[in-house]
């Protein structure tokens, strides 16, 4: 037996944080008995818990890198603590998505903090927006101590603290409370991640609202079409993935002790550019579809008509595609040429569909059906139970990795058109692995410090970490 | 019929060069180790006690790429060679010794620990720390603080301060003795051993200076307990390690005829005294290395670049070894150190080489410069990170050192938003020049 056990003080804190969990979940089934103190309770215990593990773990330490034992950890390598925590998470992913009334209790205990907030009684996603976001600034605050030597991995924290409480969880509260009808808009999840963004709901909140929806509804269409490129020129798709976007501080967060554990092989490389690329497609057809539908319904009420939108829509589609195998037709392997073309083809064939047949159907499956089987499998299922449930089996960013089409366009921007790599530092390099293995994203980059090539992925979310753990100042990000 | 090639160990010179004569595909390569089935880095050895990696992490290549490359790789211990015959005899894991012929042999069998005869040494606990089994005998004997309270390091060089931080990871109280008056003297100028050694003992290293290992004494069971220094003190402990510097590791070469001094000698194409056998890196010694580098230099990248360059001349376009400026780097606990050019340890004592030294609490730089024409010479940097290629070309094309000074924010490598300290460093040098 080696000494990477906890301490006797990190064990009473993580105790205390598990209390928390207790106190919720007891008081969510006795609802009735502790009311607001059981909430105002359990969320303590697990701050205290949180914060005092932070503090007995990196306090009085030197400052430096902190992955002391963490192949021997049961939680940090796969063991059993680690399969128990998985499991559990998994549970409950799969109750909050699909068995919602069993939180019942907990919901109704969070209905003091909702109606403070927005005036409105406390949903499954209210408590999941005040859980989760606790979990980013309380594991935030544990990666700043973590890495407090390095301004880079601090600056980034501070942000996606920010936009995650600002952004995600006060602002839609508060725009709720002054106007009530508009669509919960977390402004900062950008189409595609933010997959429901132009559904028939949303699409009519935002435009029976006056000039705030209006406004909204253009921001929603500027963000994806002009804001992402161009910040994602400037600085890589860091600027997102790990400075603003949610998913990505749960995983740089509370999701960091486990970005070892992501699959290295060639298999799960080839593997990631398939199933990215092909969920962009369906989200973009299924989007398409739904939007085509909701115009189809009143072809003549809006500025933009079904057959105009479908063309315009079609038209940039080859205006991209065709850019790309133009403008880079060097940089792109033979495979990377035909599949671009082939998915687009039949993407075109699709949109040839909608126009001539005038209905949204996807060869005979109504364009919504393909949308709500979008939302479950990758919407729910994936992004939730396998991308956060699985957190300590197959590491912090398997839904970033494998699953999500924003993730895909940044990372095709970033790839093709984009001033962000990470720079090798000529002969420094000792072939150690510390960057492969602490690459959340799986990509070896190793292989490339070792032949003191840059590294330009389009997976790479600039986390910065490689650098900082190099033990011979070989990598650095720049843009 | 293709040329075949035998290499002798698959550490990074070896397994560079084997990996690109695959590539290029031209001759049949053998490769052989007595060590690992697989090429590993053995700079990482200690993260894998200090649970940073797996041992599978240290490997820089996948198995997969090895299993599929048409090298053949065979698990044994050379013998010896007969290079009248182009012939050399191995013993396998399973103790059947065999005769393997070849077209041309490269001897890349790196370097071992370089014990000298102290008392004591067969006790069990005493272990150096470079090949794989070392990884084995540390897990055994130093499992934890509990097996194992308290362990002495002896030899104050870049190896032993990773055997501190790996024994501090399990909170194992370590002294380390050095012979010298100040840390790894034979390559820092006192200032920055100073700054190093203010480091070390933040990390709460007992460090003792000046004092040598006379004996290792065990006790009933044959473990170590104590060891006494020549200065006469005994210290008590359950594991010593030796760090004393390493020694090209070419015992089996004794009665081969060729050549050999410290290690293998070998002219600028690295050949040996044999026209058909090769020799490179730890164990390969220069018979006439450029100025201001050494005949042996046992680290990673020239290993590296002495494999590349061998590939080069076996596919035919003979290229001498060439490894331009001098540099390196290491991490002392979590203080990063890179080198670059000439950075004399003793410049009190040359008449030629100024330096300037500037520091705070975590970073600290040494220029070095001619003094009487002010070309800069060379740079240690000890938490700053700079850029290689231009800090080598400053070195190549010998700017002056105001030069140097005024745009050393060109060689920026530091992550972004840290600290820049390029003006006060600027400030410090007026002030001092």
């Amino acid at each position: 037996m080696h000494s990477y056990r906890t301490t006797s003080k990190q064990k009473v804190f993580t105790y205390v944080g598990l209390s928390g969990l207790a106190v919720l979940l007891l008081a969510g089934f006795t609802a009735s008995f502790l009311k607001s103190t059981g909430l105002f309770l359990g969320l303590g215990f697990i701050s205290i818990g949180v914060i005092g593990y932070t503090f007995s773990s990196y306090s009085g330490l030197p400052v430096g890198i902190k992955n002391n034992g963490v192949w021997y950890q049961s939680l940090t390598s796969r063991g059993i603590i680690a399969w128990a925590v998985g499991v559990v998470l998994t549970a409950f992913y799969i109750v909050l998505y699909f068995y919602p009334e069993h939180l019942e209790g907990l919901i109704r205990l969070f209905d003091p903090l909702s109606e403070g907030l927005s005036g409105k009684k406390a949903s499954q996603w209210f408590v999941y927006g005040v859980l989760y976001t606790l979990a980013i600034v309380l594991f935030g605050i544990k990666f700043i101590v973590k890495y407090k030597h390095s301004k880079y991995q601090k600056y980034r924290t501070y942000s996606v603290i920010f936009f995650q409480t600002i952004f995600a969880f006060l602002i839609p509260e508060i725009m709720a409370r002054l106007n009530g009808d508009l669509p919960y808009y977390d402004l900062k999840s950008i189409w595609p991640l933010n997959y429901y963004l132009f559904d028939g709901y949303q699409l009519d909140g935002f435009l029976q609202n006056g000039s705030l929806g209006t406004a909204l509804l253009i921001f929603g269409i500027l963000s994806t079409l002009i804001i992402t490129p161009i910040l994602t020129y400037k600085f890589g798709k860091r600027w997102y993935c790990s400075w603003v976007c949610g998913c990505g501080g749960l995983a740089e967060t509370a999701g960091d002790p486990f970005r070892q554990l992501s699959d290295k092989s060639l298999r799960a490389w080839k593997l990631e550019r398939w199933m990215i690329h092909l969920i962009l497609v369906w989200v973009f057809i299924s989007t398409v579809g739904v939007v085509y539908s909701y115009l189809l319904q009143a072809p003549d009420s809006y500025l933009l008509g079904p057959k105009t939108f479908l063309i315009s829509v079609g038209l940039l589609l080859c205006l991209v595609v065709g850019l790309i195998l133009w403008k880079r037709r060097d940089w792109l392997a033979k495979d990377a040429q035909s599949s671009t073309i082939a998915i687009s083809s039949v993407i075109v064939l699709l949109l040839g569909f909608f126009f001539f047949s005038e209905s949204d159907r996807v060869l005979f499956i109504p364009s919504y059906q393909i949308r709500s089987a979008y939302g479950f499998f990758i919407g729910s299922i994936f992004s939730g139970v396998i991308g956060t449930g699985f957190y300590p089996i197959l590491g912090n960013r398997v839904w970033c990795r494998f699953g999500c089409p924003m993730a895909a366009i940044l990372g095709i921007q970033q790839k093709l058109f984009s001033k962000f790599k990470i720079s090798t530092n000529g002969g420094q390099c000792i072939s150690c692995g510390n960057c492969s293995a602490y690459c959340e994203m799986g990509i070896d980059v190793r292989a490339y410090a070792q032949r003191e090539e840059p590294i330009k992925r389009a997976s790479c979310v600039g986390c910065g970490i490689c650098s900082a753990v190099c033990p011979r100042g070989v990598l650095r990000l720049e843009s | 019929m293709n040329e075949k090639i035998v290499i002798i160990g698959n550490g990074v010179a070896g397994s560079t060069l084997a990996l690109q004569l695959a590539e290029k595909g031209n001759a049949s390569v053998t490769l052989i180790s007595d060590e690992s089935s697989y090429f590993f880095s053995r700079t990482a050895l200690m993260y894998v006690y200090m649970g940073h990696l797996t041992k599978m992490q240290l490997e820089p290549f996948s198995r997969e790429s090895w299993d599929q490359s048409p090298i053949q790789r065979i698990m044994a211990r050379v013998l010896s060679i007969t290079p009248e015959d182009n012939e050399l005899s191995f013993q396998t894991s399973e103790g059947d010794v065999k005769q393997l012929p070849y077209d041309k042999l490269v001897i890349a069998t790196g370097s071992k620990p370089a014990f000298y005869n102290w008392k004591g040494l067969e006790a069990k606990g005493v272990l150096g720390l470079y090949h794989l089994n070392d990884l084995e005998k540390l897990e055994k004997w130093a499992p934890n603080a509990s097996a194992c309270p308290e362990a002495i390091v002896i030899g104050g060089g870049l190896i032993g301060i990773e055997l501190s931080e790996m024994l501090l990871s399990r909170q194992i109280k370590t002294t380390l003795i050095i012979r010298e008056s100040f840390f790894w003297s034979s390559h820092l100028p006192e200032s920055d051993a100073q700054f190093v050694e203010k480091h070390i003992r933040s990390h709460h290293i007992n460090l003792i200076k000046e004092d040598e290992l006379l004996e290792i004494t065990a006790d009933e069971t044959g473990r170590v307990s104590s060891i006494q220094t020549k200065k006469g003190e005994t210290i008590s402990c359950n594991l010593v390690g030796i760090t004393t510097g390493v020694r090209p590791n070419i015992e089996f070469l004794k009665t081969s005829g060729l050549e050999l001094d410290k290690g293998i000698l070998v002219d600028e194409y690295l050949k040996t005294s044999d026209p058909s056998i090769y020799a490179i890196g730890d164990c390969a010694q220069l018979r006439n290395p450029l100025s201001n580098r050494s005949a042996i230099e046992p680290v990673w990248y020239t290993g590296k670049l002495m494999g590349e360059t061998l590939a080069q001349t076996f596919s035919g376009q003979p290229a001498p070894y060439k490894p331009g400026i001098w540099y390196n780097s290491a991490k002392f606990f979590d203080l990063e150190y890179q080198t670059y050019g000439k950075v004399s340890p003793k410049a009190s004592q040359l008449k030629s080489e100024h330096h300037f030294h500037w520091e705070t609490a975590e970073k600290a730089m040494t220029f070095a410069y001619d003094k009487k024409s002010e070309v800069f010479l060379g740079i240690n940097t000890f938490g700053i990170r700079l850029n290689h290629r231009i800090v080598s070309g400053w070195i190549e094309t010998g700017i002056p050192i105001q030069e140097v000074i005024d745009r050393l924010e060109e060689a920026h490598f530091d992550p972004e938003f840290s600290n820049r300290h390029y003006k006060q460093i600027k400030h410090a040098f007026i002030q001092n020049h």
